[in-house]
């Protein structure tokens, strides 16, 4: 994908007084290409990619003028311009059309980006509506009630280690081949016991350690759970006496315990 | 019991809900009678309280049925309790949240590809405020995580179950139409 035709720094200038800013909305190289077609009542079949190359450059002069930062994927979509440029500019190869009947147009596949991106574009418009409109209704603010637990009772101590002696022989049982792998921190550890428990009420025990096939990486997970604990983010609690043990992200009520 | 002897009650429980409830959940609490009977009454009940064009509606949201205010009465209810809309989505946020809702479960390697650029800030937002959700890992080289909507997407943008979005076609129209 190189091309070794950099843009002409004069060619970039040439109009660059002239230039309107609007970068706050253009999040991406995407979003200013399609505000480049629009503004120029392009057809986007029919892309006159020399000057929208042009164009898109000035941007990124002016970016860099402006001492914004210009991130990787600009330089990317520029370079992609540039090599769709160069292709184009290349006669058919008439070995090629012998062989295909049609030659792809090199510009095809942008356009296809751009009015993929253009549809998700609209889809976070209606998302913006409908959330408009969410905005503006109410809902009961919740009433402060003692949640009536029924038959939850936490769990002890020793219940933790019977069922966390029972992961361990499950474990040992599988007799897996340990491999040399990442080490894994008490700290990584809690990090992603804390993301499950963003989408998940609760967790049952057993089935925590599941898929783990590291010995090293039971036990780490094990200590993590005993810190959260100890920090109240969450609570172990079992539906009755002996029964399975659930992991619950701690409700505030819950942590003074 | 009579559906019309149901109808209150469900009426007593939508209102005094944190969460929209769901026929299942009432079910649970109402063993005696038959799961057609509490969607019937459901039914009829959005019916009636609905059609009184009252301040308050029952409306079908994340598969259970929630009572809020009319959406018209916001600006009366914003000068009662002297408020101001609350903080809205940036649009960055809500073109990540769209891919994610048409394309789930989907790596953040697939969201790039759509959008052309990073879109880690904005997913960290989405998880934060559980609209998306860790949805498992793609079974391919680096297992990536896997993103979805949750239920509080649905709850957020008040939408009674996925399939009430629009289809992404007919964005597709609208791009083709705008360009």
């Amino acid at each position: 994908m190189e091309s070794d035709r950099l843009p002409d720094p004069e060619e970039a200038s040439s109009e660059a007084a002239g230039i309107t800013l609007h970068l706050d909305g253009f999040e991406g190289p995407l979003d200013l290409l399609l505000h480049l077609i629009k503004r120029e009542e392009i057809d986007i079949w029919d892309i006159p990619i020399a000057r929208i190359t042009e164009q898109y450059l000035e941007y990124l002069e002016l970016m860099k003028d402006l001492n914004i930062n210009v991130a990787g994927e600009w330089l990317v979509m520029a370079a992609t311009l540039i090599y769709i440029k160069s292709r184009m500019l290349l006669p058919p190869d008439p070995s090629a059309a012998a062989q295909e009947e049609t030659q792809e147009d090199p510009r095809t596949e942008l356009v296809y980006q751009l009015l993929e991106h253009q549809k998700f574009k609209n889809a976070a418009q209606m998302l913006y509506t409908r959330e408009e409109v969410e905005n503006a209704v109410w809902n009961k603010p919740p009433k402060e009630v003692e949640e009536d637990s029924g038959e939850i009772v936490a769990a002890t101590l020793f219940d933790l280690l019977r069922a966390f002696h029972a992961v361990v022989k499950r474990f040992e049982e599988q007799r897996t081949l340990e491999v040399d792998q990442e080490e894994i921190s008490v700290e990584d550890a809690i990090a992603s016991i804390r993301r499950l428990l963003l989408t998940r009420d609760s967790i049952l025990f057993s089935s925590f350690f599941l898929g783990m096939s590291a010995k090293r990486h039971v036990i780490v997970t094990f200590l993590a759970l005993l810190e959260l604990v100890r920090l109240h983010e969450i609570w172990l609690y079992q539906k009755k006496n002996f029964d399975e043990i659930y992991i619950s992200k701690a409700r505030l009520s819950r942590a003074a315990q | 019991m009579e559906v019309k002897e149901l109808q209150p009650i469900l009426e007593a429980i939508i209102y005094a809900a944190d969460d929209p409830v769901r026929p299942e959940q009432l079910k649970e609490i109402l063993p005696a009678e038959s799961f057609d009977k509490i969607e019937t009454a459901l039914q009829h009940l959005m019916q009636d309280f609905n059609s009184r064009s009252g301040g308050m509606i029952i409306r079908e949201i994340a598969g259970g049925y929630r009572m809020t205010t009319r959406p018209e009465y916001h600006e009366h209810i914003h000068a009662y309790l002297r408020s101001k809309p609350g903080a809205k989505l940036s649009m960055p946020a809500l073109e990540t949240l769209a891919v994610i809702a048409y394309r789930q479960p989907v790596t953040l390697a697939e969201i790039l590809a759509v959008r052309g650029k990073k879109s880690s800030t904005s997913l960290k937002t989405l998880l934060e405020k559980k609209l998306v959700s860790i949805a498992g890992r793609k079974q391919v080289v680096g297992r990536p995580i896997l993103y979805a909507t949750s239920r509080e997407f649905l709850i957020h943008f008040g939408l009674k179950d996925l399939s009430e979005l629009p289809t992404l076609e007919e964005f597709a129209e609208m791009a083709g139409g705008q360009l």
